[in-house]
């Protein structure tokens, strides 16, 4: 929310007080979440149609992916999430090198998660599994493995894009927080951000069982 | 018209607060932002005036003598998205109600001005972007940029004009959260809920789509580019896509869109009504949660657009059902200002004028709406000039003679000048008379079967293509009429006093035009909305 995010240590005029303040910025953050959850949910409209109509290549594909990175990921951002929280408990009580800490291991398990992802894409690209005119694929199902690639690639490129962009907002929150731009009754901009970070993660624990885990019993 | 006695032309306010080109590019005062809006949406709609103007020469003849089939197909695209994009869904929001909610509400601004600066720029963002494919040489899809043609056929520029409207998309989306913030947290002292003016109710309803449908939208679009761009297959029928998934996802939003067009019209009018009958609107809260009903049903048919698509018969039955209910609470509004108006003390005013058109026009688009509703009418009409026809009731007979109505209202607000009493009279007659010819004949064009999209026809069509024609020249000079006198008035026009209607509400409360902070005093609110009865036991006492 670059809406107040030079205003977070004072109370912006159009404000009659701190609660006002808060109230308005964490209320816009939901809303803005609301949209995101609209924008990931017509991916998954895809998906779901897609999913529907090709079962079998769907497994085909999740068979393709490496279960042990994915599952590392997840744990590693769920970790994430837990140290964003504990960046917000420091910020509402009030202890700068806390929410300055927390905030670097935050971007730091981020900073892990992309890297793993970075060598899952890089392995898809070696094996010819990124889609488009060099995408091969020596077995039945060929057109709907690809389907299941151009899904497993927007919706976790997506999921990175947003990855990238809340680690970006994290550094300068991180610089904020050290020149002690936040105190315990007016921290909107950590709350914000962690809010955001939270809803990231979230979309990550939907992607990962239905790109990773589903279909994987069925033996082809 | 009892406060006129301060003398408003010495007073500061927001325009004459700061000068030079930086304190309005940088502005942060939604009212200055409304401004910038007005004058780019203004620039949009007289662009894409000019492409419907050319649309009409074209069929003033049987022959396509005038320009090829391909660029018959540019233009008709161009004048879609232009209008739809750059002009119909911010007209209202973006410009009235960002300059009237925080004054309607007691507000300073609105709660993030900074975003809503942001939304002015990303707008003109993905207007360049637009502007730059037509001189690239335009698109062909028209504005639905359906699949596989979009994605996979056609040699046009879609991906720059479809990422425009991404762009546009989220300008749509910052000014609509940033309405709901405000509305939900900037109410100034006493003015609950159902104290609140309709025209806020009605953005609160318009601000729910914008944030729910916009990005779905927005994923299609992106989806679309990258099928072209990285030769993927997501509508690809050939690749194992599914195109008619993508008119799923557009409808999904671009259903709602038109919802986005029309509610904040129904808001103006709302407030039209009221003031020129001097009357308290009949049935507050029903037209209140009309505007909710209208929203959260407009969710919920976008497959009345997929009739011949492949749809099965049970989704295109209950898609027919659910879009005939959208008539309900549209139904409820029209009756509800009729009541309005009866035994009130009505006066001919422009606005006036204006709005009672509207309810005129709109219950032609919304009744013929109905009727493309019906499974079997539409499998008839599927595609003709009768659509075209029901769609320019509501978006332009509609959406723009509200727009129109709530700018001569409001514009003595604005810019605390009014303007030419009699001309503006001529311009509301000639633009509702011109309308009419315009479209009127599109009905019975449609009916008889002429395909929409097609740069020539049957010489039995002619006829009525002139008509059609010959109205929309009207149309045009009637359009002039207010860019003329309004910027002559912004000079010329006579000063107005804060409240020149004697109508009630927060705005008129303030000075015209207001000071930047909208208020000397905090307002705070005792009394319901539209108490007209109060306001004149005021007077008299």
């Amino acid at each position: 929310m670059q809406g107040e995010s030079n205003e977070a240590w004072g109370l912006a005029h159009h404000f009659d007080s701190y609660d006002q303040q808060r109230e308005a910025s964490y209320l816009g953050m939901w809303v803005f979440l609301v949209t995101e959850i609209m924008f990931f949910g017509g991916l998954f409209t895809a998906y779901i149609v897609y999913r529907s109509s090709q079962g079998a290549a769907f497994a085909l594909g999740s068979h393709e992916l490496d279960i042990t990175l994915g599952a590392i990921n997840t744990a590693v951002l769920i970790g994430s999430s837990l140290t964003m929280a504990l960046a917000v408990w420091a910020a509402q009580t009030g202890r700068r090198k806390a929410i300055v800490g927390f905030i670097l291991a935050t971007i730091l398990l981020g900073g892990v998660f992309l890297g793993i992802k970075v060598v899952e894409y890089s392995a898809k690209f070696e094996h010819h599994l990124v889609p488009g005119p060099n995408f091969h694929w020596n077995g039945p199902e060929a057109s709907g493995v690809e389907m299941f690639f151009n899904l497993y690639f927007l919706m976790t490129g997506l999921h990175a894009a947003h990855m990238v962009i809340g680690i970006g907002i994290l550094l300068v929150v991180a610089v904020l927080a050290w020149r002690g731009a936040f105190t315990p009754e007016n921290h909107n901009l950590v709350e914000g951000v962690g809010l955001y970070w939270h809803f990231v993660d979230i979309v990550w624990i939907f992607l990962f069982p239905l790109l990773y885990l589903l279909g994987r019993n069925i033996q082809v | 018209m009892s406060d006129t006695v301060t003398t408003p032309a010495r007073r500061r306010n927001y325009l004459n607060a700061d000068y030079g080109i930086k304190s309005w590019l940088l502005t942060q005062d939604h009212k200055r932002i409304a401004i910038l809006y007005l004058v780019s949406i203004t620039f949009f709609f007289v662009l894409g005036g000019v492409m419907a103007a050319l649309i009409r020469v074209e069929l003033a003849t049987p022959l396509g003598d005038m320009v090829e089939p391909d660029t018959y197909n540019r233009l008709f695209t161009a004048h879609g998205v232009l209008m739809v994009f750059l002009f119909l869904i911010p007209s209202i929001p973006a410009v009235l109600g960002n300059f009237l909610i925080p004054l309607m509400i007691g507000a300073k601004d609105l709660a993030f001005p900074k975003l809503n600066l942001g939304s002015w720029y990303v707008y003109n963002l993905g207007a360049v972007l637009m502007v730059v494919a037509l001189l690239r040489g335009g698109t062909d899809t028209g504005w639905t940029f359906y699949t596989p043609y979009s994605s996979t056929f056609a040699d046009s520029e879609v991906i720059l004009t479809a990422l425009g409207a991404f762009v546009v998309g989220f300008s749509s989306i910052m000014t609509g959260l940033n309405f709901i913030v405000t509305i939900h947290r900037m109410r100034a002292p006493g003015l609950t809920w159902f104290r609140l003016p309709l025209f806020v109710w009605a953005h609160y309803g318009t601000s729910l789509i914008q944030i729910l449908g916009t990005p779905v939208v927005a994923i299609a679009i992106l989806l679309v580019a990258a099928e072209r761009l990285l030769h993927i297959g997501i509508f690809d029928p050939a690749l194992g896509g599914d195109p008619v998934l993508f008119q799923h996802l557009f409808w999904f939003y671009s259903h709602p869109a038109v919802y986005i067009m029309i509610l904040p019209s129904m808001g103006v009018i709302s407030e039209l009504i009221t003031a020129f009958s001097r009357k308290r609107i009949f049935g507050y809260k029903f037209v209140a949660f009309s505007s909710l009903a209208i929203a959260v049903l407009g969710f919920l048919v976008w497959g009345h657009h997929l009739f011949v698509s492949s749809q099965s018969i049970y989704a295109g039955l209950i898609f027919s059902v659910l879009s005939m209910l959208v008539a309900v609470p549209s139904a409820v509004k029209t009756f509800n200002w009729t009541a309005t108006l009866y035994q009130g003390s009505i006066s001919w005013q422009t606005p006036m004028i204006y709005a009672l058109g509207f309810i005129g026009l709109f219950v032609i688009g919304g009744l013929t709406g109905t009727m493309l509703a019906t499974l079997g009418i539409d499998m008839h009409v599927h595609d003709t000039y009768f659509v075209v026809a029901h769609f320019h009731y509501i978006m332009v007979g509609g959406a723009i003679m509200a727009y129109l109505g709530g700018l001569h209202f409001w514009w003595p607000k604005i810019t605390g000048r009014m303007y030419s009493v009699f001309w503006s009279r001529i311009s509301a007659g000639l633009i509702f008379f011109g309308f009419n010819l315009t479209f009127f004949p599109q009905f019975l064009l449609g009916y008889m079967g002429m395909p929409r999209r097609y740069h020539a026809y049957p010489e039995e069509f002619q006829i009525l293509n002139v008509l059609s024609s010959a109205g929309a020249t009207i149309l045009g000079v009637g359009y002039l009429l207010p860019l003329i006198y309004f910027t002559w008035s912004m000079r010329y026009g006579e000063r107005a006093s804060d409240n020149p209607w004697g109508a009630y509400g927060l705005e008129w409360e303030t000075s015209s035009p207001p000071p930047t902070f909208n208020f000397d005093e905090p307002p705070v609110v005792t009394t319901e909305a539209y108490d007209y009865l109060a306001m004149r036991d005021k007077r008299v006492a």
